[in-house]
């Protein structure tokens, strides 16, 4: 019986050392954001500019960039999407095609993000810049748009799997009842289907966005690396997470290191809020996320 | 009527051209990897080194063994605690504790990977003074928990509580219960959880830009910075060189189809040792 007590209590010492880690995740940052904290304050969050030459940090570029890269790819991407989990969820349940797609999306969420980003810069960047051509904008190929096109293609897998879970959650009942009071299958889905999962396909998006926010290799490979406030969505830019990929290594000084870390912080507290409303969600849905 | 079914079709030709165009990027994804990645490969491209730009003949053997033991050191980082932690939380499902670490595994599996570089930056490469392989493996190793204790905890909740009664029963102890019962029961679970966690991590980049940092020179030593195939195809694809913009093919190949085959023997692990309730 000896030996149950010591193996309770390696179970427990596992348990202690898993929660230190994951809460010393979130105080290492905020220890290491100090000195930044000290020299900017709040002209962190409301600085337009960020230059370690001079010593300025603020985050708005990067704040903007981000923002701007992760929605317009979620914007590109739920036609995408919604039309992959009502295709599995709904349409084709079963079949060859269903199996295709779902072996497509598996492989899609597994391509590791640098060899996307390798993708977009020798196959994406091309095609944009013809595209600014023939409309007359600076030709830069890199920039917000191709992030965000790159971004869309990563994250189209997480919001379909989930959408597609809850759309089949939905009871088959309620959606007999509306079919034999004569509806058409566009009328269920928009009036029965649509209306009960959308929770659930809400909580795929957030946690779709919350992998956007934060990606940061296929974004630093073709968004062009510009530390000022992107102009149009065409600009080269920075986000939070390609900034820190860029300049941590070369950090000039203390405060530039600890302003990265400070980036790094924001990041983590933004995603961490938005994955845990998402989970929250799920776990109220009771479906497998 | 007619136009409600006019519509009601519109509507699903849509919905399928829609999900049939968003396999489109795969394919060119996976056919110019591939096309370009076999043409790129011979014996050379496993056993050599790198060569400067202008030189044929170079290879990612550094980054082949790198990879390999960055998922060693991860592996070794994670798994034990990973399995430990998930057993721990399924054992004592209604404790405080164990709501706590859920919430926190919940949260941490959403936390950008770059994050993690940022942290093992500070608590390992900043105290040793150097880059290592032994940084950039914990930096996996982190990322690697949060699914191993999920998928571990997961597979525990399913196994029906009449085979521990069971076993205690006969007169076993708990840890022989657990220990010869309950984890052998679960064992297709946690593995797969372990391995879809490998796959995972195999292509990360951004946790090793400031760990493992990067070596084109082969190295075996923990305390030295090491190349892996993620890093050197995002160097290799940075430079203006098309030699090196042919290797980094060759290594998306490589990587992509270790991360497939992983995947695949995932799945087969989960149908073979799957226990029957």
């Amino acid at each position: 019986m000896k030996m149950d007590r010591y193996f309770k209590s390696i179970l427990f010492g596992a348990a202690i050392l898993l929660l230190l880690l994951l809460t010393g995740i979130f105080f290492t940052l905020l220890i290491g954001s100090i000195p930044a904290i000290k020299a900017s304050g709040i002209k962190f969050l409301s600085g337009t500019s960020w230059n370690p030459v001079t010593g300025v940090y603020g985050a708005v570029p990067f704040v903007i960039g981000t923002l701007l890269t992760s929605f317009l790819a979620l914007f590109i991407s739920l036609p995408f999407s919604f039309s992959i989990s009502l295709f599995l969820g709904e349409y084709f349940k079963k079949g060859a095609l269903a199996e295709f797609l779902n072996y497509a999306t598996d492989i899609l969420a597994s391509i590791p993000s640098v060899i996307y980003g390798f993708w977009g810069l020798l196959f994406l960047v091309p095609i944009v810049r013809k595209f600014e051509l023939s409309f007359h904008i600076l030709p830069y190929g890199v920039g917000i748009f191709t992030a965000s096109l790159i971004l869309a293609i990563m994250i189209i897998p997480y919001t379909s799997y989930l959408a597609k879970e809850v759309i089949l959650l939905v009871p088959q009942d309620i959606k007999e009842a509306a079919y034999s009071l004569g509806a058409t299958r566009s009328e269920v889905i928009r009036k029965i289907i649509v209306p009960y999962s959308r929770s659930g396909i809400f909580a795929g998006i957030l946690l779709s966005l919350g992998r956007a926010l934060g990606e940061t290799m296929a974004v630093t490979m073709v968004i062009g690396n510009s530390n000022l406030i992107p102009g149009n969505i065409f600009s080269p830019a920075n986000t939070m997470a390609s900034v820190i990929a860029n300049e941590f290594t070369e950090a000039t000084n203390d405060v530039h290191l600890s302003a990265l870390i400070e980036l790094g912080l924001l990041l983590f507290i933004i995603t961490g809020i938005i994955n845990f409303i998402g989970n929250e969600i799920i776990k109220k849905l009771s479906i497998k996320g | 009527m007619q136009r409600r079914i006019i519509k009601d079709k519109l509507f699903e030709i849509i919905i399928i051209i829609f999900a049939l165009v968003s396999t489109f990027p795969l394919i060119l994804i996976l056919f110019q990897i591939v096309k370009k990645g076999i043409a790129s490969i011979n014996w050379s491209f496993f056993v050599n080194l790198p060569q400067p730009p202008g030189e044929s003949g170079g290879g990612v053997s550094n980054a082949i063994l790198g990879t390999f033991i960055l998922i060693v050191i991860a592996g070794g980082f994670s798994i034990l605690l990973g399995v430990l932690g998930g057993t721990f939380i399924s054992e004592y499902k209604d404790k405080k504790i164990s709501e706590l670490i859920r919430l926190c595994v919940n949260i941490f599996q959403g936390i950008p990977s770059i994050v993690i570089g940022i942290i093992v930056y500070i608590w390992i490469v900043m105290p040793l003074h150097r880059f290592s392989a032994l940084s950039g493996g914990i930096a996996l190793g982190i990322m690697m928990l949060p699914l191993i204790v999920k998928s571990t905890e997961e597979t525990l909740r399913l196994i029906p509580s009449s085979l521990k009664e069971a076993s205690l029963a006969l007169g076993a102890s708990y840890t022989t219960t657990m220990l010869r019962v309950i984890l052998p029961a679960g064992i297709n679970g946690i593995l797969s959880g372990i391995l879809i966690s490998v796959s995972r991590v195999a292509g990360e980049t951004a946790p090793l830009l400031f760990t493992a940092f990067g070596n084109p020179f082969m190295n075996f030593n923990i305390f030295k910075p090491v190349d892996s195939l993620p890093l050197l195809i995002f160097n290799y694809s940075m430079s203006p060189y098309p030699e090196w913009h042919s290797i980094a093919w060759g290594a998306s190949f490589v990587l992509i189809s270790f991360i497939i085959i992983l995947n695949i023997l995932t799945k087969m692990v989960s149908r073979k040792w799957k226990t029957v309730f």
